[in-house]
């Protein structure tokens, strides 16, 4: 693994490591480490840091959807054109064009499951190239982003073993 | 009548292990740098082979030496990764943990006053398992100067000249010392200068840090003289499977099977699919778990030389063997416990040449770790 890859990883694996503790887990000194994590921010590959959060434990009512969109296409407008648009919305929370049935795959989140389902009849919907729009309701989170909501296994490993 | 266990028997120490484990088990909050086990789980996908073995029923007896289909795999692995060409007929047994195989070797080639020479400080079931077949141990104590790997020096001055085997492990537990091709070449002149049989165990060769692995089988005229151990408690996670395997030349498989035929019949059916699995589909899960150590390692190394207690650069295993802040490691050990909740392992437990120094296991989450060593910083300050 490149020095870069390195650091991915381990921001990958936990975005709140220190750059001291990077470069203690590396053969790379703290500058080093600096050095190469704002090169990776300069140059967009990190998009930005975030938490993990399991909404459910905070804010129950809040509502998330997965939406897939099938859109036509015209010479005047492409994929990326009707993305950009889509994207601007905040409550657009993830947005991917996939290979399949269905052209995008949206991640849609709201206070409540009649704004989102305002959001899609009057803001998605309306847009000309979209021809179609089907809503899936997300009903439990199980793992986001590699990160399993479960309450995970206690350590039952020998406190001391050979 | 009574139950008087044999002298042989009675005269093996219950493990040094075992006592510091019972003085751990007073304390619920613990870090425990103790562990010799990963604390990863198995791969899913070897898991959810047993699970699905489990569903066909697929719950007898085995061939003795292991599944067919598990000892050819075994045979491509290890010629793959290692360049040890064993015959999947004739030359692999699969056993019930590494530990079996350990077992069936020393019974089936030591008699009562041979003599096995032991490189120290070493995993703490060989010398029992030795003195149990009625040999006599040669200490052969590696040392901190030579970063604990075996020379062909220590060999001589131990020694182990006289010795029929030779017991020797790396990467090793509890120093994390790896050998390379070129240092173990000495070790292998020595062996046949004095036609000595080597007891190979390589548990630890996937979590080799700095450079490939090398077998001491893979060097000219070693193949016939050695038993090389491995398994799948390390590299995947399955400790508690207790799958293992030997590789050897067909007249010493064959008498390692004569008692395992009749000892253990075959190793555990469900671990055997699990393992099937995970030789053929697990390589990146292992790949990832080794990342994974060898970032803890390095942590762990910095933190050591931060402050200032004396480590050699452990390129194995997953552990680091600082050498103790104090003249007495058993002392230490129990006194960080009492007053930091950090329990590491005295070196002397692993034998000679272990005195003096701590094993450190990083087999543990970083934040752990971390905790752990501002509580060994705050300790020692
Ligand atoms: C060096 C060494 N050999 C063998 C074993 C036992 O392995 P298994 O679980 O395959 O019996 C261990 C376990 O800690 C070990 O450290």
């Amino acid at each position: 693994m490149s020095d870069r890859e390195e650091i991915l990883a381990l921001l990958r694996e936990n975005a709140r490591y220190s750059t001291e503790d990077l470069a203690r887990q590396t053969d790379l000194s703290e500058s080093e480490v600096e050095a190469a994590v704002e090169a990776l921010e300069s140059e967009g590959v990190i998009k930005g840091y975030q938490a993990v959060v399991d909404w459910d434990k905070v804010e129950p009512e809040r509502v998330r959807a997965a939406v897939e969109l099938n859109v036509t296409l015209d010479r005047e407008t492409g994929y990326d054109d009707i993305a950009e648009r889509l994207a601007k919305f905040p409550e657009v929370q993830g947005l991917r064009l996939v290979s399949g049935d269905y052209d995008f795959a949206m991640e849609v989140e709201g206070d409540s499951m009649s704004q989102v389902s305002r959001f899609i009849s009057e803001k998605v919907a309306p847009v000309p190239e979209i021809t179609q729009t089907v809503t899936h309701y997300i009903m439990e989170s199980y793992k986001e982003r590699g990160v399993e909501f479960g309450d995970g296994h206690d350590d039952d490993r020998l406190s001391i073993s050979p | 009548m009574t139950f008087e266990p044999i002298d042989r028997v009675a005269s093996v120490p219950p493990s040094g292990i075992r006592k510091f484990f019972e003085l751990a088990e007073e304390y619920d909050d613990i870090i425990s740098l103790g562990v010799g086990e990963p604390d990863f789980a198995p791969p899913w996908a070897a898991r959810d082979a047993a699970i699905a073995s489990l569903e066909r029923g697929q719950t007898s007896y085995t061939a003795n030496r292991g599944m067919r289909e598990l000892r050819e795999q075994i045979a491509v692995d290890a010629r793959e990764r290692y360049g040890l060409d064993y015959d999947a007929d004739e030359e692999i047994l699969v056993t019930s943990g590494a530990s079996e195989a350990v077992d069936l070797a020393f019974r089936a080639f030591l008699d009562h006053g041979d003599s096995v020479a032991i490189a120290q400080p070493c995993y703490v079931s060989y010398v029992p398992g030795a003195r149990f077949t009625g040999a006599e141990v040669v200490d052969v104590p590696t040392r901190a100067a030579d970063e604990f790997k075996l020379t062909r020096e220590v060999l001589e001055s131990s020694g182990a000249a006289d010795a029929e085997v030779l017991v020797m492990c790396y990467p090793n537990n509890p120093t994390g010392a790896t050998m390379t091709r070129e240092e173990l070449e000495p070790v292998a002149e020595f062996a046949r200068e004095h036609d000595l049989l080597v007891f190979s165990d390589e548990i630890y060769s996937e979590l080799s840090y700095e450079h490939d692995h090398a077998s001491i089988a893979t060097l000219p005229g070693m193949r016939e003289r050695t038993v090389v151990f491995n398994g799948f408690s390390k590299a995947y996670a399955m400790t508690g499977l207790r799958l293992g395997y030997a590789l050897a030349p067909p007249e010493a498989t064959e008498a390692m099977n004569r008692i395992h035929q009749y000892t253990m019949l075959s190793a555990p059916t469900t671990a055997q699919y699990a393992a099937v699995e995970a030789l053929d589909t697990c390589d990146d899960d292992v790949r990832e778990m080794r990342a994974q150590y060898d970032r803890r390692r390095n942590f762990v190394l910095s933190r050591f030389e931060e402050m200032g207690i004396d480590c050699f650069p452990a390129a194995g295993a997953f552990y680091a063997f600082p050498e103790c802040p104090w003249d007495d490691s058993d002392e230490f050990a129990e006194a960080l416990l009492e007053e930091e909740r950090v329990a590491v392992v005295p070196g002397d437990v692993f034998g000679a040449g272990g005195e003096g120094h701590l094993r450190v296991s990083y087999a543990t989450s970083l934040s752990d770790l971390k905790t752990a060593m501002a509580r060994i910083e705050s300790f020692i300050s």
